[in-house]
């Protein structure tokens, strides 16, 4: 469904993708993990036309998307979240998700149609009761579930989440974990995850990344196995 | 909307007795069209424009020229008026529209200078430092009464139109892109085409301004698009909490010139007294005159 190929990015003489290949196959969960500065986040944006790789493609659905904008890409319906917050903080957590979906999107331009329309995303993301609370007055954990869904507004079949429990305790992280795996269902899902329990429960398929290179890949059991991985710190936080 | 129609629509029979004059009215509503196309800009979008009175000059400018060589019909000069401060916006904004922050403003002062510049030294087209003098109300404005009326009627139907557009899918979009640009590209919306447009706009309603005074005023001159002049506009916005209310540049715009009437009589000085208001706005209640009418402070986000 979703192919990057030879992936190269370099911030002047800073190499931060070298060489990195991934697919996501259509209706799994993906995660790639890896230490702070891998290069994971670089790759969401790569992956996502926030930037432009040196040398590599990337193709959906069949189509050459390496060098689309980010608006183009979210058109495609490819859609992100984003590891420090992205909201629109003035916002009513409602109308937050109604400026992502695509009919308030299609009617951007016009001046004598009104704002507005419903969506059920705050209903699948537990802020249905939140609706009319600005982003910037919720809390934490709220804000957090929010991100997901402004991502999740736009109705993508892609959905890049980027550290979506960064930052939130034991109780918030089991929502957001019941959160993706419902979205699982419908939905085919990357996620970048520090937390190996929560990654290793709802993944197919990971990929992790060190010094900007992918370093492993394989099912779950398959990384358990994978003596590198045992031998490095991943393997304790697993077993 | 209707306590303000209500103000202006009645102005002229009691405005004699608190001791000013009908005239003032037109110049406030005329100043309040600019600041609402302004506040457009700064409140909605996030963009400070500090050169916007270039566009208000070119309006002005237009009007007078539009009568002078083309025709002078009153509303073909209004709507070259709006047409040439459109146009000069649509072309500016080309540039600017990539930038924000401090880069959109200084961008926007220097293109600022450069139409000032050039009705200063254009002198065949624009008359250089003297301008444009003898523009002519056609016969049935000529008396101040018609005159409020129709300055009155076109104020109505500008802010009847901008209250509609802020409100609009467009105007929600623009004040979403002000409060997270990222997000907005990332959810698939073309940010540099809405910041384009929004300036556009925001110059099409500043020339109307611009118009609009150069009827009232009969003349049109190179201090009118000054940088002062753009000055003027910003103070208004900011002081009269266009942050946070559509009708910041209205409390502004108001207070602006009765400040300039009562206190000028008085001192001289009256400038720096709002100039005074307008740095303690700025460092104690950025919301504004607005901001302390209301309890609840919300930035553009009416439910």
């Amino acid at each position: 469904m979703f192919e990057a190929t030879h992936l190269h990015k370099r911030f002047g003489y800073h190499v931060v993708l070298e060489d990195v290949s991934m697919s996501f196959a259509q209706g799994r969960l993906t995660g790639i993990m890896g230490p702070n500065g891998a290069g994971k986040t670089t790759c969401f944006n790569l992956l996502t036309g926030r930037y432009r790789p040196d040398r590599g493609r990337i193709r959906f659905e069949g189509r050459d998307i390496t060098a689309l904008p980010p608006r183009a890409i979210a058109r495609l319906g490819i859609s992100r979240s984003f590891q420090v917050m992205n909201l629109f903080d003035d916002y009513s957590a409602l109308d937050n998700v109604l400026i992502a979906t695509p009919e308030v999107r299609e009617r951007g331009f016009s001046v004598w149609r009104r704002f507005g329309g419903s969506t059920d995303v705050l209903e699948s993301v537990g802020l249905a009761g939140k609706a009319h609370v600005r982003a910037k007055d919720l809390s934490y954990g709220d804000r957090r579930a929010l991100e997901i869904g402004v991502a999740l507004a736009a109705r993508p079949r892609l959905l890049f989440l980027d550290e979506p429990t960064a930052g939130l305790g034991t109780e918030a992280t089991a929502r957001i974990a019941r959160l993706i795996a419902e979205l699982k269902r419908s939905i085919t899902i990357v996620l970048i995850e520090h937390d190996m329990k929560f990654l290793f429960g709802l993944a197919d398929h990971i990929y992790v990344m060190h010094w900007g290179q992918v370093i492993a890949q394989g099912s779950p059991a398959e990384l358990r196995a994978n003596p590198w991985v045992q031998r490095s710190n991943l393997g304790h936080a697993v077993n | 909307m209707l306590a303000l129609f209500a103000l202006f629509g009645t102005l002229p029979a009691w405005i004699g007795a608190i001791g000013l004059y009908p005239y003032l009215g037109v110049e406030i509503m005329v100043w309040i069209i600019f600041g609402l196309g302004f506040n457009l800009l700064l409140g909605y979008g996030g963009l400070p424009s500090f050169g916007h009175g270039a566009f208000f000059g070119v309006g002005a400018y237009a009007f007078g020229l539009a009568q002078f060589n083309v025709h002078p019909n009153l509303w073909l000069c209004l709507g070259a008026a709006m047409l040439a401060g459109g146009v000069a916006g649509a072309l500016v904004a080309l540039f600017i529209s990539h930038r924000r922050g401090i880069y959109y403003a200084l961008l926007t002062i220097a293109f600022g200078q450069i139409f000032w510049f050039v009705a200063v030294k254009w002198h065949s087209v624009t008359r250089g430092e003297d301008g444009l003098l003898n523009i002519k109300r056609p016969p049935w404005l000529d008396d101040l009464t018609s005159l409020y009326i129709f300055c009155f009627a076109v104020f109505a139907l500008a802010v009847v139109l901008l209250w509609r557009l802020v409100h609009s899918p467009f105007g929600r979009v623009l004040s979403a892109i002000r409060q997270n640009e990222t997000r907005a590209r990332f959810v698939g919306y073309n940010v540099w085409l809405y910041k384009w447009l929004a300036f556009t706009i925001s110059a099409l309603v500043a020339g109307l301004a611009g118009g609009l005074f150069a009827l009232a005023q009969q003349s049109a001159y190179p201090n009118v698009m000054s940088l002062q002049q753009s000055g003027f506009v910003v103070m208004m916005t900011l002081v009269g909490g266009g942050l946070v209310s559509f009708w910041g540049p209205v409390l502004g715009a108001v207070l602006f010139f009765v400040a300039r009437d009562l206190l000028g009589a008085y001192t001289e000085a009256w400038l720096l007294w709002y100039g005074l208001l307008f740095m303690l706005v700025v460092l104690f209640k950025p919301e504004g005159l607005a901001g302390l009418l209301r309890k609840d402070v919300r930035s553009h986000a009416p439910a």
